[in-house]
């Protein structure tokens, strides 16, 4: 234990996720020691990033106005939307430059375990964006694990009844790495998922 | 395959060992508390990634040293290969093969052992999770894939009890039932083929086991194994249900010899299991509750074989476990790791026993007393005191 500001800065620290007791420690004490750390800056991010960031109205993803970047972009094609679980999904498919189509932020997977059930997501607000029709496909990019599997079936369980296209985004092997050195787990759910090429 | 040396830093009671060791057997003695076992478990850990005797790995760091290493030349043909592996305390272990970092979960792909010491009579008297454990590790030696259906089993039944609790407490809501089904699927899916890789396992360790067991006893016992199955009604961890542990399998029973058949099985389970399961906030059938029943001349081993049987059928397991991976292993003979066997055993079964692992590349074997060891295995003897390798 620490004295005072010092103690209080580690356990703060060790609340943020991804950072244990000595993390905490070792960040508390660089900030302390380096004297060109930028304290003032960092501080100023902080409230700013309380005060004028927020979530998307529409897609929930984050924005410094009331809707986000891409849903303001009118070159983005309507009729397409991308459904994942977090913002940071939308950063990571945006870098392909693959997609131009919508986004719809789920805020999470459905996991009873972390206490989120489909009513904890902002699958309401997914329904709402469809009734009017204008919605032609929603592509599930929910993560490729448990929870984002079932998340994913229950989407489509869900959208099965309207008259909009549901996909799946396929997983399987990394690209760039040797077959050879694919563990077997990935290489295994990958043989499970092989696709027919010509019959 | 065969280990030829061995090196140990930090490892349980050793500071710093340098072994080598040969084709055939070996023979560690020494007094009690010195060593031997110690040493055989580290070439245990190095294929398996876990001990025979703890299940964390705080234990096998040497009192006061901040991490264990655990190095091995190992020969396969005439290939070479340096396999190592680092135990840390406080940050997460590292493994190499051949200078290079690989992941420490992909060392069971170079190195194969099988070990059997005393603990391994739990697999025979033990709960039924001993023996889940005991077919589990096979099933994934057999096919490493297995590793990741199994994790998402038991990450899917994490899932599902906490739901069921959840909608014990607050009743079941619209929303809750609409996912349970999903969880229910994807129980149905994994679940399946676990029992059904599970019991094709069981099957197939069925002929090897028997010829290992009447190779050591000279008695044909008619050793049997067959799976109890949760989805087929029986449920092993529930005493009023049946007896603990105890059934032989009835010849009637079904066992499942397709996924399809199983989930078809398991559906209808967990529909007539429905309500208790929602009572209970406990999932109530599926692999996490089956068992293997043994048997020896029609009669459970559990509650009434001997000792000596017991003992017999434990060994057999293991030597049945061997010879099916050397079967199938494109690296060789698993190197065969016998851990106090002898001085349980009396002097014809010690013979009988000595001549059944004749053929394996490689055995390593343990023992307080160097009599208790037939002459044929004493040819290249190490003598372990205190942390120490003494004289070879
Ligand atoms: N992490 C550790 N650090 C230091 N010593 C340890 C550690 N773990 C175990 N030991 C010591 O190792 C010794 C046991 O060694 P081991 O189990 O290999 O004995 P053994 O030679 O097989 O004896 P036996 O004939 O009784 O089976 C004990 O004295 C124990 O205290
Ligand atoms: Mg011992
Ligand atoms: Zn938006």
């Amino acid at each position: 234990m620490y004295e005072g500001i010092v103690q209080e800065l580690i356990d703060e620290f060790g609340r943020l996720p991804g950072i244990g007791p000595k993390s905490a420690q070792r960040i508390a004490f660089h900030i302390l020691q380096t004297e060109t750390f930028d304290v003032s800056r960092l501080a100023e991010l902080l409230t700013e990033l309380r005060e004028k960031v927020h979530f998307c109205e529409i897609c929930g993803n984050v924005a410094e106005q009331q809707t986000c970047s891409i849903c303001r972009d009118p070159r983005r094609t309507p009729t397409l939307i991308c459904v994942v679980e977090e913002a940071k999904d939308v950063v990571a498919i945006e870098r392909t430059r693959e997609f131009r189509g919508l986004y719809h932020v789920l805020g999470g997977a459905i996991s009873p375990i972390d206490g989120i059930g489909p009513d904890e997501l902002r699958i309401r607000q997914l329904l709402q964006r469809l009734a009017d029709g204008t919605v032609q496909e929603v592509i599930i990019a929910t993560d490729p694990n448990l929870e984002g599997e079932a998340t994913a079936t229950y989407l489509s369980r869900l959208l099965q009844t309207l008259e909009i296209r549901v996909t799946r985004l396929a997983s399987g092997l990394p690209v760039g790495g040797d077959l050879e050195y694919a563990d077997e787990v990935t290489l295994g759910r990958a043989f499970e998922g092989r696709t027919i090429v010509s019959n | 395959m065969i280990v030829s040396h061995l090196n140990l830093g930090d490892y349980r009671n050793y500071a710093a060992a340098d072994v080598a060791m040969k084709p055939g057997a070996n023979l560690f003695v020494g007094r009690n508390g010195q060593g031997k076992t110690n040493l055989v478990e580290s070439l245990g850990y190095l294929s398996t990634l876990g001990s025979h005797r703890v299940s964390s790995d705080q234990a096998l760091i040497r009192a006061g040293a901040d991490s264990a290493v655990i190095r091995a030349r190992l020969r396969h043909d005439d290939r070479e290969l340096l396999a190592e592996v680092q135990i840390n305390r406080s940050s997460p272990n590292r493994a190499q093969v051949n200078r290079s970092q690989i992941k420490p979960r992909e060392l069971p792909r170079y190195f194969s052992s099988v070990l059997f010491a005393p603990e391994d009579l739990g697999i025979v008297r033990g709960d039924p999770s001993a023996r889940r454990r005991f077919i589990d590790q096979l099933v994934v030696l057999r096919s490493p894939r297995m590793a990741g259906v199994l994790a998402d089993y038991d990450r899917v039944l994490r899932q599902r009890n906490t739901l069921l609790k959840s909608a014990r407490s607050t009743g079941l809501k619209e929303s809750q039932l609409t996912t349970l089904e999903i969880w229910d699927d994807k129980l149905v899916t994994l679940g399946s083929e676990i029992v059904v890789v599970r019991a094709k396992l069981v099957e197939a360790l069925g002929p090897p086991v028997a010829a290992a067991y009447s190779a050591v006893v000279g008695d044909d016992h008619r050793p049997t194994l067959s799976p109890v199955l949760s989805i087929a009604g029986i449920d092993a961890e529930e005493p009023d249900t049946g007896v603990r542990g105890e059934q032989t399998a009835r010849p009637d029973d079904v066992v499942p010899t397709t996924v399809a058949e199983a989930a078809a099985s398991f559906r209808s389970a967990l529909a007539s299991k429905r309500r208790s399961e929602l009572d209970r906030g406990l999932t109530l059938v599926g692999p996490h509750r089956d068992d293997i029943a043994f048997g020896l001349n029609a009669l459970p081993v559990k509650g009434y074989a001997s000792h000596g049987e017991s003992w017999s059928f434990a060994l057999a397991l293991k030597l049945g476990a061997a010879e099916l991976l050397r079967a199938e292993s494109s690296l060789g003979d698993p190197v065969l790791i016998l851990d106090d066997v002898f001085a349980e055993l009396d002097q014809g079964r010690r013979s009988r026993l000595a001549a059944a692992i004749a053929g394996f590349e490689q055995v390593l074997i343990t023992a307080a007393v160097l009599e208790d060891v037939p002459a044929t295995l004493t040819a290249h003897t190490v003598h372990i005191r205190g942390g120490q390798v003494v004289d070879e």
